[in-house]
């Protein structure tokens, strides 16, 4: 028997290796994101008037007309709000000499506060971070503490779906005026009775808004159409952003505010509530966004023409939580409070003006009515969130239900009139305070889990990142199929990591604490990489000298070093500026145009560095050398198109881009929306008519291809696939880009065919494509065998037997082509067909399977992106098989085979970055294409695992495409072997018999050495993933170092996040791609031990 | 004999790079609210003719490239002729380059054709006073180890650090400044204007530094 199997390359391994780095990463980023970014569950509920936890029946028949839950009290009010209005801004001393720009210039408040004490008092305002004003408006009129990820219902726009004091106070009847910042349009659309908007985003501009403001101000308020009042002033923030707090431009700003507040008053009646406050503070800088107490520390000013305390203010002025605002507003305008809210509300405002004794029972109820609703929304949040700690919640629970106990039985006491004023005060107050305490720890347990950074585990998941991309580094340079290698540099670590695991959680069980998976993860992460470097570090020694007679950077002169070090410094300058790009906020906005700039860059300069180091010459002749010219090599023009070739992709690119709001001038590209929206018949059909044709042009192009090279001539199911089965997925996508860009009313009966065939072609793609790869899986192997042996005899192999040793495995190929080559021999001479196994195809067969799926998932994608989005996939294909094709000759010139050059990855991983922004993508969350979760649906998604995945790959769609086609910049020079030396040959033969020639064997070299290939393609992906690990630190970097920045929720966070799933797409993605090469092995191994046994 | 010609290319760079200095001052006073920002395209124009004429007139007079035969008035004029539209090709060449790395493609078209003629003429047209409308030597020169004379070595650099001095310009300009420079194209002029003095200044010093090292083939 002959049970013989060709040398084995290393699978297993090279999939674990990579799955192992990549969930180092994973480690990192999901540590990093566990401190960086606060996360919160939105509630959809909303409270009402007529809700169970209202006041016992007695209380509540006092209740005014048009009061909920408590006595309204003022029937208007007006908020003022100045942006980053510090609490230094506001405050007034007369004993200072000499103030600074930004100092005693509010001086109305000051006098307000001390002629009308009962009137009008002073807060410090704690604003609760991220202090960004979007953020604060939200936690302004919430009463919650809004995250940067406010998980609700609806990402696409800003609005706040959260119940809300606006919300409460247009569902109660009032009227809500709005003039100032137009942040508000998008946070509360359609919600204001009357409106005045002023563009916020130009932060250059000091008096647009406030000016604008001042316009409309007085006569609305003297009109009187208004029940509430809102005026957003955005001049001090400005101006802080523009010069800093300490500047004479900053005195001019508040002396205008100052002398808008001193004219307000007057305005203002008896039944109107004044409130003026600031959303957040500023630092030295004026910036703001993070934490820092000069951030935090904003100002809040009460005033009424009717007295509001009972007693004066105490020396120093209060400090309250800004959430404080939303219950005490919505109890004092007679609203019910927000769901959400966790605020607690300032009970001196509801003292009236009655004794001790009624003033705290005013107070009491109304503390009574807040706990109950901040019990109502925890126990709803509870339910709903696992991320306040159960225990605590439990805590909370006992100390609220203690007091509600206490307060029936003192109300009837009360009722009952069995308590004497003294006693009553001091149980009162005794119950008020336990309501207070009540409150204010439930704040304190949401504000830990909401709104706190955690700067270690940042610093943490930044270190692994860090360590995670050096650990590539290393192994990219040391790998070896040795199994010593794979011994200490994969199964020692995973060990480590076990082991690591398995103390935390020994530790836990002992300690009796709750096991955090994130943090023991990534204890287990950081333990395999310091196994890892250890076992590097053991190894290192013994691997130079062992590596001695074959040294890539080891030995050599200090100079030759140097050149190599030189060499590889100029495309990892290339990358270095694409990560200092992250730094920058300009930068991050303008990354759409900054990829293809440093693309078309570093392919311009590979070509200059190929000529300085006269590699595109061929050797200089003496007569050449007279002359004084040196002749080219052919390739150079080829070169030299290619290049051209791929800058016009790169160039035409650029029209598909859509636009931040961060760029005003910027118009979205007219590709980006669908065809139905087009309005001309004509057009319409003309783009409809390219589309497809495009399709089938793609599809041709693909077919050739295979064609070829010989892979379109075997009957197996695969092939039968490619051959019927892609004409039949563009015919699809034609017919559902047909219905769904028809215009709705013209089809009159046909609405209901329509409407299921909108379903049903987007599902028809679906199943052909999971059919398509399935066929890929089972059977990649695209080889027509034409076996005209005459017997089994002429093949045998001189080893009978089980081989003894990996020697005997690597002569059982080479002995195959022998033959083949033999027999091809013989053929010719004689001109007879004896003996011969003709493979068409096999030389291209790893590339044939990746190119399959490549066309499969860019089918998919296309499916999922707008119509004329098409075009920017024809230039993806195009542009990436120009990089091959440039590759090619490049990769011949430079360096051995079986290794892909730095330059090569960056450029690919350039090209994929490229492309997510010429499929119309950006890096923030409006930008989102959400039409692609209902591609085949129809609205009625029952769980949200399938919309994110068809949303996801819609976003990634370039991430995708290049990473799965990762390995081809490996393979690529090897199938092109043949068309570079086809041409010296005389065209006699036809194609499909030159590829078996030995002199062709192309992809079969790779075969021919498994141990060098599958070193090769960890290599590929341990580089693929440095590159792709270090954009990620630098933005991870930049996330961490500026969270204080005044666009970090705008610009960087958002870009942080893409990146980081970015990554993990790209990361799975080449993961599958090499596995499908290694299972395109394994079929060859089948396929070659199948052949032998015939 | 080498010290001297040294010596020479760098009074040869001094007076160049003084040329630009006094092109971007002196039309202040013929013409009214001339300013290298202001006015760009002007100044553009000026440079490119200033650095143009200089570069002609020092060729003629310092003759770096000794042509071994004398050779007839007509063949001269063809060579001219030649010289023209070369460096036109190079001009449409340059815009063509700019426009594919990201500049508009139908506004300020103007302003990126001159840019493009400034480059040339940072570039091209020396090349065409040391040698010629001959591809081929110019391929030769931009090779490692392919000057030939000292002349050519500081054409080496001075092109060089042009070109790179355009690539690093156009850095600021998605910077969210509001400076007048950061407008298309004059942050990148500028930046080819700098590279190319810098070339100049350096060149001479490199060329003097690495003297003995530089070891040139005579033909």
């Amino acid at each position: 028997e002959l049970l013989l199997s060709s040398p084995q390359m290393q699978r297993w391994p090279v999939v674990l290796f990579l799955a192992w780095v990549c969930l180092l990463f994973f480690a990192g980023i999901g540590l990093f994101m566990s401190g960086f970014l606060l996360t919160r569950i939105e509630l959809a509920s909303s409270s009402s008037c007529s809700d169970p936890l209202v006041p016992p029946p007695w209380e509540r028949q006092s209740l005014p007309p048009g009061s909920c839950w408590a006595p309204q009290r003022f029937s208007k009010a007006v908020l003022i709000i100045i942006d980053a209005l510090h609490f230094e801004f506001a405050r007034f001393d007369p004993a200072k000499v000499s103030p600074l720009p930004y100092e005693n210039k509010l001086g109305v408040l000051y006098q307000l506060a001390t002629s009308q004490p009962r009137h009008a008092r002073l807060y410090r305002f704690r604003a609760d971070p991220p202090t960004a004003t979007m953020q604060r408006i939200k936690g302004l009129t919430t009463g919650s503490l809004p995250t940067f990820i406010d998980v609700g219902s609806n990402f696409a726009s800003y609005a706040i779906q959260e119940d809300n004091l606006l919300a409460q106070l247009v569902q109660n009847g009032r009227r809500v005026v709005f003039m100032g910042d137009d942040t508000w349009e998008g946070l509360f659309p359609k919600k204001f009775f009357r409106s005045y908007f002023f563009p916020s985003f130009n932060v250059k501009d000091l008096h647009t808004v406030d000016d604008g403001i001042l316009q409309h101000l007085y006569p609305t308020v003297d009109s009187g159409e208004w029940d509430v009042l809102i005026a957003h002033f955005l001049g001090v923030d400005h101006c802080g952003h523009k010069h800093g707090p300490d500047h004479p431009e900053m005195a001019k700003k508040l002396t205008q505010m100052n002398e808008m507040l001193r004219s307000l008053v007057d305005h203002l009646g008896n039944d109107t509530l004044l409130l003026v406050a600031g959303d957040h503070g500023m630092t030295e800088t004026g910036d703001h966004g993070g934490d820092s107490e000069k951030e935090v520390n904003a100002a809040l000013f009460v005033y009424s023409r009717t007295p509001l305390f009972g007693s004066g203010p105490p020396e120093e002025p209060e400090t309250i939580p800004q959430v404080n605002l939303v219950p005490t507003v919505a109890l004092l305008l007679g609203v019910p409070i927000p769901y959400s809210n966790i605020g607690e509300v300032m009970a001196e405002l509801f003292s009236g003006d009655g004794d001790t004794v009624s003033a705290a029972l005013q107070q009491l109820s109304v503390y009574h009515i807040n706990a109950k609703q901040v019990d109502r929304f925890l126990q709803s949040y509870s339910l709903v969130a696992q991320d306040l700690p159960a225990e605590q919640l439990q805590h909370l629970q006992e100390l609220f239900s203690s007091a509600v106990e206490e307060h029936t039985q003192l109300l009837a006491q009360v009722q009952g009139t069995m308590l004497v004023p003294p006693e009553l005060e001091s149980r009162l107050g005794g119950l008020i305070g336990r309501f207070q305490r009540y409150l204010r720890e439930a704040r304190a347990v949401c504000t830990q889990s909401w709104a706190r950074f955690h700067p270690l585990r940042m610093v943490g998941g930044c270190i692994l990142i860090a360590s995670s991309c050096l650990l590539c580094y290393m192994a990219s340079e040391l790998a070896a199929s040795s199994h010593s290698f794979y011994r200490s540099c994969l199964l020692y670590p995973l060990l480590w990591g076990l082991v690591g695991a398995a103390l935390l959680g020994l530790a836990h069980v002992f300690t009796q604490e709750g096991l955090d998976l994130l943090l023991v993860s990534s204890w287990a992460a950081a333990a395999s990489q310091l196994g890892f470097f250890w076992h590097w570090w053991g190894q290192h020694p013994k691997r130079t000298r062992l590596a001695g007679s074959q040294p890539p950077l080891a030995s050599g002169g200090p100079r030759q070093r140097l050149r190599a070090w030189l060499g590889l410094a100029f495309p990892m300058g290339i990358l270095f500026f694409r990560c200092g790009a992250m730094f920058s906020d300009s930068f991050v906005v303008a990354e759409a145009r900054v990829t293809p700039f440093l693309l078309a860059s570093l392919v311009m300069l590979l070509v200059g560095k190929l000529h300085w180091d006269g590699r595109l010459t061929v050797p200089e002749g003496p007569k050449q050398q007279l002359l004084g010219f040196s002749s080219y090599r052919r390739e150079i023009w080829y070169l030299l198109c290619l290049v051209a070739m791929l800058l016009v992709c790169v160039r035409l690119s650029s029209f598909f881009h859509q636009c931040r709001e961060e760029i005003p001038q910027c118009r979205p590209s007219v590709f980006l929306s669908p065809l139905a929206s087009l309005r001309s018949t004509r057009a319409k059909n003309l783009f409809y008519l390219l589309c497809v044709a495009l399709l089938a042009g793609l599809v041709y192009a693909v077919q050739s291809w295979l064609r070829h090279y010989g892979n379109l001539n075997s009957s197996d199911p695969l092939v039968l696939f490619v051959r019927w089965g892609f004409p039949l997925v563009v015919l699809c996508i034609a017919c559902y880009w047909a219905v769904a860009s028809s215009a709705d009313d013209s089809l009159g009966k046909l609405q209901e065919l329509v409407q299921v065939a909108v379903i049903v072609f987007p599902w028809a793609v679906y199943g052909l494509a999971s059919v398509g790869l399935l066929l890929l899986l089972c059977n990649p192997m695209t080889v027509f065998a034409k076996d005209t042996r005459e017997s089994a005899g002429s093949i045998v192999t001189p080893y009978l037997g089980v081989p003894s040793s990996e020697v005997d495995f690597l002569h059982v190929i080479p002995q195959i082509y022998k033959r083949m080559q033999e027999s091809q021999k013989n053929r010719l001479e004689r001109g007879s067909c004896r003996a011969t196994v003709a493979a068409y195809g096999l030389g291209s067969v790893y590339s044939a399977a990746l190119v399959i799926a490549l066309t499969l998932l860019g089918f998919l994608l296309m499916l999922l992106h707008s119509e004329r989005l098409s075009f920017a996939f024809l230039l993806l294909f195009m542009e990436a098989f120009v990089l091959l094709h440039i590759h090619t000759p490049v990769a011949g010139l430079l360096m051995p085979p079986f290794s892909v050059p730095w330059y090569a990855v960056i450029s690919w991983i350039l090209a994929a970055s490229q492309f997510f922004y010429s499929t119309g993508h950006q890096p923030i969350f409006p930008a989102i294409h959400w039409n692609a979760a209902f591609v085949g649906f129809h609205l009625d998604h029952s769980t949200n695992f399938l919309p994110a995945v068809l949303v996801g790959a819609n976003t990634f769609a370039s991430h995708i495409l290049f990473a799965v086609g990762c390995p081809l910049l490996l393979l690529w020079p090897f199938v092109c072997e043949m068309s570079s030396s086809q041409k010296k040959k005389p065209k006699k033969e036809s194609r499909e018999e030159l590829q078996e020639v030995e002199e062709h064997m192309m992809e079969m070299r790779l075969r021919e050495s498994p141990e060098k290939f599958s070193t090769a393609l960890l290599r590929l992906g341990l580089k693929y993933l440095f590159v792709l690990g270090a954009q990620l630190l630098a933005c991870v970097c930049a996330a961490m170092i500026l969270r204080r920045h005044l666009m970090v929720w705008k610009v960087f966070a958002p870009k942080f996040l893409f990146e980081s799933l970015g990554f993990v797409v790209s990361s799975i993605c080449l993961l599958l791609g090499i596995s499908l090469v290694m299972r395109v092995d394994c079929a060859v191994s089948t396929w070659f031990s199948q052949l032998r046994l015939r | 004999m080498r010290e001297a010609e040294i010596r020479r290319l760098l009074a040869a760079n001094l007076l160049c790079a003084v040329s630009i200095i006094l092109a971007a001052l002196v039309p202040a006073f013929f013409l009214d609210g001339f300013s290298v920002l202001g006015t760009h395209l002007t100044w553009l124009c000026v440079c490119s003719v200033c650095v143009a004429t200089l570069n002609i007139i020092l060729h003629l007079v310092l003759k770096p490239s000794q042509s071994p035969k004398r050779s007839s008035f007509a063949h001269k004029i063809s060579r001219f002729l030649k010289c023209c539209i070369y460096f036109f090709m190079s001009c449409i060449l340059f815009h063509a380059i700019i426009v594919l790395y990201g500049a508009p493609l139908i506004e300020s078209v103007t302003e990126t054709f001159l840019f493009a003629v400034l480059l040339s003429t940072f570039t091209t047209l020396q090349c065409l006073c040391l040698l010629g409308p001959n591809v081929q030597a110019w391929i030769r020169v931009f090779s490692k180890n392919g000057a030939m004379s000292i002349w050519e070595s500081s054409l080496q650099i001075t092109t060089v650090c042009s070109i790179l001095g355009a690539w690093f310009g156009a850095f600021p300009i998605p910077l969210d400044w509001d400076r007048p420079w950061q407008v298309w194209p004059i942050s990148c002029s500028l930046g080819a204007t700098f590279g190319y003095m810098a070339g100049l200044i350096i060149a001479p010093l490199w060329i003097h530094w690495n003297r003995k090292q530089l070891t040139y083939k005579s033909r």
